[in-house]
């Protein structure tokens, strides 16, 4: 019946404030968009979503091995592997939705220009994809936990609020990369530029303490330095210290990150069909 | 009216096409990208990347009822598809405005969403969620659907293993069982055998039964004809007629005949393809090489295909195809050199291809042209639609002065009668 009366006036040069509701109705298409990318990227392989576990592990021993027993960095006296992990989590889960949803709208462009759907879909399920990477990984943590005798105190609890940051900041560049590489190519090659010096520029293998105090401010310009200090303070516990200015700027600059990037979108959105 | 389901005022969409300048050398190359980066940042309006204002479709309106089929027809590069993509907001429109009434459903190509690795099961249920079915929609049809498409058997198996017929069957089977108040089609139904192409249509009948509303482009008159009851003629992007299904296509029948004659075809706009090798006439000419104005049924022929070639050097492995269709749009003869196991190689600038038929087995009628160029079946080079006219005037097929009977039939074939007794036959077979 409801849709029986459905009624739709397409103008030009307006966006429809039908946007949003569509948004609503198509909600199984995030299921399944993401549900489709997870199935594909394991179909053909012999040991599955094991890889899924085995990147971040690599990673977090080369770190360790790197800058915990070569370089000798302070790990606060936590095992540097705990150190290392709990940051590389929500750094991975950032890098791997930046990269893929980057890429998102040119890889579904026989959708794009075929089908009407939110777009806004299309980069949003590749970050719903790294999120099940994410929490696939997160065993991994408890894992390293289990084995160093470790455990979180209550703050542990106040995870899923970094977590919320992280996805934020996730869809926000994802949004402005995906649309800008509709249009220009470039963003193409100057994406894993961003995720290779992200890496060092952000605290993964090491402890953010390390930063003199006068230079704290300018390296919390980065998004992902408040996320990452807040995914340790709130798993690690204890000896962790949360930079308080530095986080809030961090914060906020998800949150400029994020509307920005919805505004982009949706400015650039009704000629991806044209020019994708 | 209360009745109306989508009107289209004033509908207008413009592209801007650039136009780069060729860059010779590898010098001119690199300067011309620094100037145009220069451009960029600085915002000027340099002329080194010229951009060119093109209107695929300016004030189109017309009204569509409730239970109408309404056929689009039009040349290629008329605007119908992007039509359809305004219809279906994949798109937005330049100026004017498209109001719809019910929940709309297009399906602008077979198969789109569907994942190479993903089996039957799985890709009907992506499909259809992004067709915009809901997940409980899905299950409550999926059988219907799977048997619709006939896949029961192979519904496990990743349709990257399916043959073309059961992807095609299966694509447009979850379509089918969308149940919009609106449904788009593009010419998807050209694909498959001829066998679903008559079940697809008799689907869409159905729909249309049910009160629902059509819309569908296609290429063949006839199918438009039995189809719709409603027309539109898109002419460069305006409507040039709106009306019965019967008038559209008879007034899209003269059209084609009349520009197939109006302009010379180096001077054709209306064709597609990468313009490499660009076919500039065609000629019908008889055994001894001279020009025809026309054919006669049971001769000789040469198709004379003169051709300019842009790529400045010899280009090999040149697949050609030179397509016959009738008044109503039946494609009644399709030659293509591959199928002769033909490889063409092209000059360097000029030349004619000549395609030589035997006992020209058509019956007298009008019939039109189109001329399709591909370079080792991957690159298209030239296509052109309506190309030419060719008409057939009777002639002594039979070599009796016996005309046949060309109104009942379209092809003339030589027999030879004789009479044999009861037992006899098995010996005439071992002769």
């Amino acid at each position: 019946m409801q849709t029986k009366t459905k009624e739709l006036t397409i103008k030009a040069g307006r966006t429809e404030a039908l946007y949003w509701q569509d948004l609503w109705r198509y909600r199984e298409l995030f299921y399944f968009l993401a549900w489709r990318d997870i199935l594909v990227r394991y179909k053909q392989t012999a040991i599955g979503i094991t890889w899924a576990l085995i990147r971040p592990f690599l990673a977090m021993l080369i770190s360790t091995i790197v800058f915990g027993n070569l370089a000798r960095l302070p790990s606060g006296g936590l095992p540097y592997p705990l150190l290392v992990f709990a940051a590389m989590l929500p750094w991975q889960f950032f890098a791997n939705s930046l990269s893929e949803a980057s890429l998102s709208l040119i890889n579904n462009a026989n959708l794009v220009s075929k089908i009407y759907f939110p777009r806004f879909i299309v980069p949003a399920s590749s970050v719903i994809v790294s999120f099940v990477d994410f929490l696939i990984s997160g065993m991994l943590l408890l894992a390293l936990m289990i084995w160093y005798n470790f455990v979180p105190n209550w703050r542990i609890v106040t995870l899923p609020f970094f977590m919320t940051i992280a996805i934020a900041a996730a869809i926000g560049g994802g949004l402005w990369l995906a649309a800008l590489n509709v249009r220009y190519r470039d963003f193409r090659h100057i994406v894993p530029f961003i995720v290779q010096f992200g890496f060092y520029i952000s605290p993964v293998a090491y402890s953010s303490s390390i930063i003199p105090q006068q230079w704290r401010l300018l390296y919390s310009l980065n998004p992902m330095v408040g996320v990452i200090d807040g995914f340790r303070w709130a798993t690690l516990g204890g000896k962790t210290q949360l930079y308080l200015p530095g986080f809030l700027l961090s914060t906020i600059l998800v949150a400029v990150l994020l509307t920005s990037g919805i505004w982009y979108f949706r400015a650039t959105e009704r000629t991806f069909a044209d020019v994708i | 009216m209360s009745n109306i389901v989508l009107r289209v005022e004033d509908l207008g969409k413009k592209y801007l096409i650039s136009h780069q300048q060729p860059n010779s050398t590898l010098r001119e190359a690199i300067a011309s990208t620094v100037q145009s980066v220069k451009h960029k940042f600085s915002n000027t309006n340099a002329n080194s990347l010229s951009k060119e204002e093109f209107w695929a479709l300016k004030s189109v309106s017309f009204e569509v009822k409730q239970g109408d089929v309404l056929g689009i027809v039009g040349r290629n590069g008329a605007g119908k598809s992007t039509l359809l993509k305004l219809l279906s907001r994949i798109t937005e429109p330049t100026k004017g405005e498209i109001w719809l009434k019910g929940r709309v459903a297009s399906l602008l190509e077979v198969g789109t969403g569907f994942h190479q690795e993903l089996t039957g099961r799985e890709n009907i249920f992506l499909n259809g969620s992004i067709l915009g079915m809901s997940r409980a929609e899905i299950k409550s049809k999926f059988d219907e659907i799977v048997s619709f498409a006939e896949v029961e058997k192979f519904l496990d198996t990743p349709v990257k293993y399916y043959s073309s017929g059961m992807y095609v069957r299966l694509a447009f089977a979850v379509a089918a069982h969308l149940e919009p108040e609106i449904l788009i089609v593009d010419e998807v139904l050209a694909v498959g055998d001829v066998q679903f192409q008559k079940k697809c249509l008799g689907k869409m009948g159905d729909v249309a039964r049910e009160g629902r509303t059509i819309l569908f482009v296609s290429h063949s008159m006839s199918t438009v004809e039995s189809l719709c009851n409603r027309g539109v003629l898109l002419e460069s992007g305006t409507v040039s007629l709106n009306s019965s299904s019967e008038e559209v296509v008879r007034a899209y029948l003269e059209k084609a005949y009349g520009t197939a004659k109006e302009l010379p075809l180096s001077q054709r706009r209306d064709r597609s393809g990468s313009g490499r090798i660009r076919v500039s006439s065609f000629k019908l000419l008889n055994e001894q090489g001279e020009e025809e104005p026309a054919l006669q049924s049971g001769k000789n022929y040469y198709f004379a295909i003169g051709y300019s070639n842009n790529t400045g050097e010899p280009l090999k492995n040149v697949v050609v195809c030179l397509d016959l269709m009738d008044e109503r749009g039946v494609r009644v003869i399709l030659l293509k050199s591959t199928f002769t196991n033909h490889s063409l190689t092209l000059n360097r600038d000029r030349g004619y291809i000549l395609c030589s038929v035997e006992n020209f087995p058509l019956v007298q009628g009008m019939y039109r042209v189109t001329l399709h160029l591909a370079h080792a079946d991957r690159e298209v080079l030239d296509h052109i639609e309506d190309a030419a006219n060719v008409s057939v005037d009777g002639g002594d097929f039979f070599g009796t002065g016996n005309p046949g009977i060309p109104n009942l039939c379209k092809f003339l074939v030589k027999a030879d009668w004789s009479t044999t007794s009861a037992n006899s036959l098995s010996n005439t077979q071992s002769i």
